[in-house]
């Protein structure tokens, strides 16, 4: 029987055959939770239930929502997490960078794991072949009890990209041309499953962007089957080794969808405020900005910020717009400061934010004034989420952002090239 | 004898916890359930009674009150020809039995019916209607009356 990659995860972690449609019960492999979702959220109900961890080795906690603590209910949410960490004597990244790039970075993700994350963009993990979604609070305090998580077998809808990407063109823009196709509802709550050539070129990182990016279309999850780019990025991340040689797609499966792009006929795109599915190429639109933001676990990875920076290097940005940058973790910056990437912004005068979700979630005293228009290389312009009601936010790569800074107007970064 | 509600395609989780009444509690959302399409729904409907809607119902967003809104009303039942993944795992997790039925043909609102869950079968007006069955595995934790209270059963009475 011909199974799809979804298919063959979910047979791994409830130890029968997937059957599309059928609702089974998950062994789960790997829990995260973060600051905002885990402890203050999930303890009440374990103490309710009467119960600890099902397994302390595999629940991984990570602070990114409330850093650095900039507010008194930030500085008490941190406390509590820190105080639950030390009790429960779980894997803790404190302070380390977002939960999504970290817990690849530190090694804790190999092919063939089915991950719960307490986090919306948990189909992040799908770039590394493990069936990771997100889950609420109640679900997860379910998960950290138990170990166990029941999940209905999803259709699969194939995403395929041929051709190659040309200069300036990224992940980021091959997502927001899939959101503005098939919509923010195209994903269907299905698995979603990027392939062709175009994401076999792809690095670890830009992968990473299109399975965060599975969250914006609505799907559970967001695979990519393993290959040796993935094994050379979790080798160097101390992964354990994984046999990943049958995790993939069987040729002829049944798929739901199929849909069909060309990275070699892509410009760089942007999404008008207030969604993702407000896709256009960066040359039809038109748009002063105040502010250009480089941060999020979708777009401040290092290969983010060198991307923003190759723009940037030797160029002034435009009078009246302010630019920051906010590394999604401290081992991509520090890579970013020893190859004089970070001196690059400093250079151009952003200002440089913590290790954190900061304003893309809304969160700290960074958050978007009334009337500013921002463009930024995070994920979600829904309105109000990254500051006042009234601002605007434009969804662009890094290095488009970077572009538009220079010029104090959406740009096309080809321009720059 | 539960009557049946009876609704179009894509209703959505505003619709059952209208986003201006969030901060009114699960009262307040429950009393404003389904008012946009159906005025008179929050007072009329009866414990027990079931909701059907065509396909994607509960699409929108996650938030549980949705779903959370059905149950404090007493529906006891929501069937579709397809739900929004978020919504249905939102129901079942709080206890709301949610069914996906291959057709609506046959299905007329304020009709009374009776529901087989496990066998997976709606009568109503003397036909019966064909429903996917509440899979066996999650069929103890709806009995419990969600997620909550079937981990609370189970380790306390491990206990």
């Amino acid at each position: 029987m011909k199974q799809t990659l979804a298919q063959k995860l979910i047979a791994r972690s409830t130890g029968a055959a997937a059957i599309v449609g059928e609702v089974v019960t998950a062994n789960v492999d790997l829990a995260m939770i973060h600051d905002s979702g885990g402890p203050r959220r999930v303890e009440p109900l374990l103490q309710e239930w009467g119960v600890g961890l099902w397994d302390t080795s595999k629940v991984v906690l990570i602070s990114d929502h409330f850093v650095p603590g900039d507010t008194e209910e930030g500085a008490r949410i941190l406390t509590l997490t820190r105080q639950w960490a030390r009790e429960k004597s779980v894997t803790f990244h404190d302070g380390e960078g977002i939960c999504h790039v970290v817990l690849p970075e530190k090694g804790h993700l190999t092919p063939g794991m089915f991950v719960v994350g307490g986090d919306s963009h948990s189909p992040t993990g799908g770039a590394f072949g493990c069936y990771m979604f997100g889950v609420g609070a109640t679900e997860m305090a379910g998960v950290l009890a138990t170990g166990e998580i029941w999940v209905k077998v999803p259709g699969t809808i194939l995403i395929e990209w041929t051709g190659r990407l040309n200069p300036g063109v990224v992940a980021k823009d091959m997502m927001l041309q899939v959101c503005g196709e098939i919509g923010m509802d195209g994903g269907q709550y299905q698995a979603i499953e990027y392939a062709g050539e175009a994401v076999r070129a792809l690095s670890m990182q830009e992968r990473m962007t299109m399975s965060n990016m599975a969250a914006e279309l609505g799907g559970q999850v967001g695979l990519i089957a393993p290959d040796e780019t993935t094994a050379a990025f979790l080798a160097n991340a101390g992964a354990p080794e994984a046999d990943w040689s049958d995790l993939h797609t069987d040729e002829g499966a049944d798929l739901l969808a199929h849909h069909k792009f060309n990275a070699s006929t892509l410009p760089p795109q942007v999404a008008a405020p207030h969604s993702p599915a407000n896709a256009m190429p960066a040359t039809e639109a038109s748009s002063d900005v105040d502010v250009a933001y480089i941060g999020a676990c979708t777009g401040a990875k290092y290969e983010d910020l060198a991307a923003a920076a190759a723009i940037l290097k030797g160029q002034k940005i435009a009078p009246g717009v302010s630019i920051a940058v906010a590394p999604s973790s401290a081992q991509d910056q520090q890579r970013a400061t020893n190859e004089g990437i970070m001196k690059i912004f400093e250079d151009a005068g952003a200002r440089i934010l913590p290790n954190a979700c900061g304003i893309c979630a809304g969160y700290g005293t960074d958050r978007l004034g009334a009337d500013v228009t921002c463009i930024s290389s995070t994920a979600r312009n829904f309105k109000g989420r990254m500051g006042d009601p009234t601002s605007q936010v434009w969804l662009a790569s890094p290095y488009t952002v970077a572009a538009s800074a220079i010029a104090g107007r959406i740009t096309d970064p080809r321009e720059f090239l | 004898m539960p009557r049946i509600f009876l609704f179009g395609d894509n209703i959505d989780t505003d619709q059952m916890a209208p986003g201006q009444h969030m901060k009114g509690g699960i009262e307040a959302l429950a009393a404003h359930c389904l008012e946009g399409v159906r005025s008179e729904f929050s007072s009329t409907v009866k414990r027990g009674d079931i909701v059907v809607g065509g396909k994607n119902f509960g699409v929108g967003s996650s938030r549980e009150q949705a779903a959370e809104a059905l149950k404090h009303l007493g529906v006891s039942c929501v069937i579709a020809t397809s739900f929004a993944g978020i919504f249905y795992r939102n129901a079942l997790n709080l206890g709301l039995p949610a069914m996906v039925a291959s057709t609506l043909d046959g299905i007329e609102d304020g009709a009374e019916a009776s529901i087989d869950q496990r066998a997976g079968t709606l009568i109503t007006n003397g036909r019966t209607i064909a429903l996917e069955p509440i899979p066996e595995n999650i069929a103890p934790m709806l009995a419990a009356g969600g997620l909550v209270p079937f981990l609370k059963q189970r380790f306390q009475g491990a206990a």
